[in-house]
Parts: structure tokens; C-alpha cells; sequence
């Protein structure tokens, strides 16, 4: 309990401090962040009630309690181009990031945790010579190239899925949940999904196998053999129950790490999530809006580094014994 | 030659002391790669795209930004793959292969550069880290929570965004994100270090803690430090393709993340030029796949355990 909370601290002052980083990075660079929308018809005076609407007549410091103060109430600012609330235009596009993430994090981390463990079994052989060179070179392509690759094949080559988006334009539904399970959508989260699972697949199949390599040679698994159990059992009872535990570790982190890395793929399918807005906001100068974005994608990282942590220490007691002692 | 005087001595031996570390990891590269067929792939590769990126200006057909035109006049758009243009023409009309050749160059600067760069960093921070220890280690190492709490590849873009479009933004969001991975394993070395005999031995004949930390302890750590730079070299050429794919990188430099830009941009996916946006995407594979098998021959021989 003493270790959650002291972890729990210690995240709070990680969130503040790069909060802190974000707002000087967006306020200390160059430029002034009205040029994008003045144009040559607006006068001084508009210039003027412009700058004051959006705060940036105060002070440096008054600028910095308020952005504070206002982001842990979940206001981020008014967004410069669509002059609506930055909360409320993340929070449209976070359900797609989310489900574009999560889905093919559970594909990748399902298909790596069982093909890591199956060539951990096969250590020595061939299935493991061709294995491992083809695991490292999915994570070795660009997210974007590869994406690039099935829209070129599956989405222009042979016409089975849409090239980009979330829903073709002009669909209606009833509510978000129609909206989410109706086939137009699946069939659009499709490429980008499997895109995301074959780049993510790697790393969960490369631990998987060495964690099982490991625990394959503990006493116990020994001792399995020595009772007579047969292969299957010790494999799925016995070994891959004790590996899975940092992979699960790694599932944590890699939901973190996912929805900051997904920018890229979200912009190649035109995926309307939290990464592409965020390119979007950052090449049209629209600070208020990159910067809430930015944030929130932190705010997952943090979070989900957060709960690996925590998993970790409650899972395994030989962790939770050694920080206690 | 007159005899030096002892101070001399004293100044040069240390850097001849790092010298020889340095040599040592080199060399140890090579025997690494005699004994793990993996780091023998990688290291051809290396190889390969190093003596690529040397002759670029021998290799290339064109300059790979000139926009060319046909005998009769007309752009040379979308050509395919023919004895004049290797890899066909971009819609601008540019040499594909040329660009492809050049990309080398630079992700090889990006790549080797920005692997130093972080690479540098992570091992001073954790020689310091672990020898020092108390406040010192503590506040370092809050650091290292706080550039690991920074989603990585959306920095580098605002970074980009912000400052002049340059690759050397992606060489400095490495520098400012990535240190911490080496250093955490650094700074763990160091501390089952710093307990030998021999820093014991040389603390007793009265060097200083710089002079312990960097003659005698940072040689021994640097292996580790190699590991790291090898992996490195792959993240940053992807971070490169990826902030040139999102249009944040240089107009004025043929990358092959620019290229991909491009050839998405122009709807090459739609018509099918696969001799245009496949071979950029091979080469980051091939030289990101070099640096990996690199650490896992490494990796083997710094923990045999795993050999069993």
C-alpha cells in the first residue's frame, strides 16, 4: 500500500513536471501563435481583442497558473482554428484511438505471446532460424511504409478495404455504438488495425520467448518432467503461466506507447484519432489544440506507466518482497 | 625527443587509457561478429550502406533533386523502371534511384549522429549516477522518469514544427528522450563496478573520483554503451522517416523518409508504383535490422546466460 501510494506521488509529480515542459515548449517558441488565422482585413483593434481573448495579454506566470488551474479542472483552451474547446474535440476523436489501439494491441500481443512461446519450444531448429529474423524485421519497418504497403495491395491493388477514414462520408447512425459495431467502420479499422498488430507483434513474441526459455529452465519444469507430464502441459500449465507475467507488463506500456505512436498511421489511413489531429494542429500553428493533445497523449503514457508498475509489484511477490525488504 | 615532464605523462596516460578502451570495443565488434552469425549480417550491412553512402556522388545517375525531361521534351513523369532510370521517375520528374542512393547519406548522418548523441549522454549520466549515488543518483534519475513520461515521436514533431526544418531536430529530440534507456543500465553496472578491487586499488593510490570514474570504470562499461548505440542508430533513421513522412523534415534533403512522403503524396499507392515507395522502405528495414542483429550478437556475449 505504502509502495502504491509513494508511486502514486511520484507519477503526480512526472504529470506536473512535463505539464510544465509542454506549457514553456508552446510559449517560449518563436512566432506568435495568431498569425494563422490574421489575415489582412483584421484590424489593430481586432488584433488586440484577439490577444486578450485567448489570455495572452497576461503575464508569463499568470499565463502558466491558469493553464495549471484550468487543466486540472479538464479545461485545455479554446482551439485558435475551430474556435470550440479543445476538451471537447480530443474527446471525439479519443474512442477511435482507443479502439484502433486496443484492437490491435489484443490481436499483436495474443498472436506474439503464442508464437514466442512456440518458438521458444522449438529452440534450436529451423522454425526458430526463420522465426526470429522475420520478427525482428516487423519491427524493424516504418509503421507508415507498411501502411503504405496494404493500402497500395489490399486497399488500391485489390479493392477489399476502403483507403482511409473512419466511416464513408455521408453515413448516418443512430448513435456511436451503431456507429462503432456497424461494418462500414470495422471494415475501415481494418487495415490500419492490422498495419499497427504487425509492427506491435515483435515485441511481446521476442519477451514471450525469452522469458520462457528461462523459466523452461527452472526446477519445476523439471520436476513436471520427471512426473511424467506431457509436453502440452508443462508448455501451457506450467511454463507459459510464469512468462506471460512481464509480457502482460508489457501490454501496459505498450498501450502508453502505442497512442503517441500511432501518428503515423492514424495520418497514412487518414484515421480521424488523437495523433493525426495532432499533426493536423501542429502544422496549422493552432497551439491551444496540439498542446491538449499532446497532454492527453502524455496523460495515457503516464498513467499506463503508472498501472505496469503497479501490476508488476502486486502479480509477483518475489518483486513485492524485495522492495519491501 | 626530451623527457616529458611527469605532468604530461600524468594528462596523456588517461587518454591513452580511453583510447585503448575505445580500440578495445571496436575490435571487440569485429570478434563478436566472427563469433555470432547474426552480428556478422548485421555488420555487412553496415558495411554496404557506409560504402554506398561514401561514393553517393559516384553512384548517382542524376542530381537527385533535378527535375528531367524526355529527348522530346516532355516531363519525365511516372517513367518505369527502364536502363536510364533504374527505379522509373517520380511525377516531378526526378530520378528515383538517385534519391534512394542519396537517402543513405543522410540517414546515415541522422542515424550515426543522433546514436552518439544519446548514446554519450546515457553513459555519463550513468557513470555519475551510479558512482556518486545519494542526491546526486536520486535527482538524475527523477530526470529520467520525467524524458521517459514524454510521448516520444509527438515531441520530436512539435520540436520540428517549432524550430527550423532540419534533421538535426530528430538528432535532438533523441538526445533530450532516449538517454535514459542507457543510462538506467549503465548506472546499474557502475554500481557493481565501483565495489572491485581494482577501483578499490586505484582509489588507494589516490586518484580522484573523475579520474577513477573515466580511466578506470568507463572502459569497462562501454561494450554496454556499444549495445545501445546499435539499436539507436535504427530508431533514429525511423524517427527520421516518420517526421519526413508527416512533412516536418528539410525540403532541400532527399531522405527516404522524404521520398515516401512524396510518393504517398502523388498517389503513387493508387497507381500501383511499387518500384518507387518499396525500395525506400527496404532500406530502413535492411539498416535497422543491421543494428538489431548487432546487439543480439552483443547481447549474447555481454549475458551468455541466455546461450545455454
Amino acid at each position: 500500500m505504502k509502495y502504491i501510494l509513494s508511486r502514486l506521488l511520484h507519477m503526480f509529480l512526472v504529470l506536473w513536471a512535463v505539464g510544465t515542459i509542454l506549457f514553456f515548449m508552446f510559449r517560449l517558441m518563436p512566432g506568435t501563435p495568431l498569425a494563422a488565422f490574421i489575415d489582412n482585413t483584421t484590424t489593430v483593434e481586432q488584433q488586440e481583442a484577439l490577444i486578450r481573448q485567448f489570455g495572452l495579454d497576461k503575464s508569463l506566470g499568470e499565463q502558466y497558473w491558469l493553464f495549471m488551474t484550468n487543466a486540472l479542472q479538464g479545461d485545455l483552451g479554446q482551439s485558435f482554428f475551430f474556435k470550440r474547446p479543445v476538451t471537447e474535440i480530443v474527446m471525439e476523436v479519443l474512442p477511435n484511438t482507443i479502439i484502433l489501439t486496443m484492437s490491435s494491441l489484443i490481436v499483436a500481443y495474443i498472436f506474439g505471446a503464442l508464437a514466442g512461446a512456440y518458438l521458444a519450444w522449438h529452440r534450436g531448429s529451423w522454425i526458430e532460424g526463420v522465426g526470429i529474423p522475420i520478427a525482428l524485421t516487423t519491427r524493424a519497418a516504418p509503421e507508415f511504409w507498411l501502411g503504405m504497403v496494404m493500402l497500395a495491395i489490399f486497399a488500391f491493388g485489390l479493392g477489399w478495404f476502403p483507403a482511409g477514414g473512419a466511416n464513408t462520408s455521408g453515413a448516418i447512425f443512430a448513435n456511436e455504438w451503431a456507429r462503432i459495431f456497424s461494418w462500414d467502420y470495422l471494415s475501415h479499422l481494418a487495415l490500419p488495425a492490422l498495419t499497427l498488430a504487425i509492427y506491435l507483434q515483435g515485441l511481446p513474441l521476442l519477451l514471450m520467448r525469452s522469458n520462457m526459455l528461462e523459466v523452461l529452465q527452472e526446477e519445476f519444469i523439471t520436476m513436471g518432467r520427471m512426473k511424467g507430464l506431457s509436453n502440452r502441459t508443462i508448455l501451457l500449465n506450467h511454463a507459459a503461466r510464469n512468462a506471460l507475467l512481464p509480457v502482460a507488463t508489457a501490454f501496459a506500456l505498450g498501450i502508453g506507447s502505442a497512442i503517441g505512436g500511432n501518428v503515423v498511421v492514424e495520418t497514412v489511413f487518414s484515421w480521424p484519432g488523437i495523433g493525426r489531429l495532432l499533426v493536423n494542429a501542429v502544422a496549422a500553428s493552432d497551439y491551444p489544440l496540439a498542446q491538449g493533445a499532446f497532454l492527453i497523449i502524455t496523460f495515457v503514457l503516464i498513467i499506463m506507466n503508472f498501472i505496469a508498475d503497479i501490476t508488476y509489484h502486486l502479480l509477483d511477490p518475489r518483486v513485492r518482497f524485495a522492495a519491501s525488504s | 625527443m626530451p623527457q616529458a615532464p611527469d605532468t604530461t605523462l600524468a594528462i596523456s596516460r588517461p587518454r591513452n587509457t580511453f583510447l585503448k578502451g575505445v580500440g578495445r570495443s571496436l575490435g571487440s565488434a569485429f570478434s563478436v561478429a566472427r563469433r555470432d552469425p547474426y552480428a556478422a549480417v548485421g555488420l555487412a550491412i553496415y558495411l554496404a550502406f557506409a560504402v554506398i553512402a561514401i561514393f553517393a556522388d559516384q553512384l548517382v545517375h542524376n542530381d537527385p533533386l533535378e527535375i528531367l525531361f524526355t529527348p522530346d521534351y516532355d516531363l519525365a513523369r511516372n517513367l518505369p523502371p527502364s536502363s536510364e532510370f533504374w527505379l522509373g521517375t517520380t511525377y516531378s520528374g526526378r530520378d528515383i534511384y538517385s534519391q534512394l542512393i542519396m537517402g543513405t547519406r543522410s540517414a546515415l548522418i541522422v542515424g550515426l549522429t543522433a546514436a552518439f548523441c544519446v548514446v554519450a549522454i546515457g553513459t555519463v549520466i550513468g557513470l555519475i549516477a551510479g558512482y556518486f549515488r545519494g542526491w546526486v543518483d536520486t535527482a538524475l534519475m527523477r530526470l529520467a522518469d520525467i524524458a521517459l513520461g514524454v510521448p516520444f515521436l509527438p515531441f520530436v514533431i512539435v520540436l520540428a514544427a517549432f524550430l527550423e526544418p532540419s534533421q538535426w531536430n530528430v538528432v535532438i529530440g533523441i538526445a533530450l528522450l532516449l538517454w535514459p534507456n542507457s543510462a538506467r543500465v549503465i548506472r546499474a553496472q557502475v554500481m557493481s563496478l565501483r565495489e572491485r578491487a581494482f577501483v578499490e586499488a586505484a582509489r588507494v593510490t589516490g586518484a580522484g573520483p573523475w579520474r577513477i570514474l573515466f580511466v578506470h570504470v568507463a572502459p569497462n562499461v562501454l561494450a554496454l554503451s556499444f549495445l545501445y548505440a546499435s539499436v539507436a542508430v535504427g530508431w533514429a533513421i525511423l524517427t527520421e522517416a516518420s517526421i519526413s513522412f508527416l512533412g516536418f523534415g528539410p525540403s532541400n534533403t532527399v531522405s527516404w523518409g522524404s521520398m515516401l512522403q512524396d510518393a504517398y503524396a502523388s498517389q503513387a499507392l493508387g497507381r500501383g508504383q511499387y518500384y518507387w515507395f518499396i525500395p525506400p522502405g527496404l532500406c530502413i528495414i535492411a539498416i535497422v535490422v543491421a543494428g538489431f542483429f548487432i546487439s543480439r550478437g552483443y547481447e549474447e556475449i555481454l549475458f551468455p546466460k541466455l546461450k545455454a
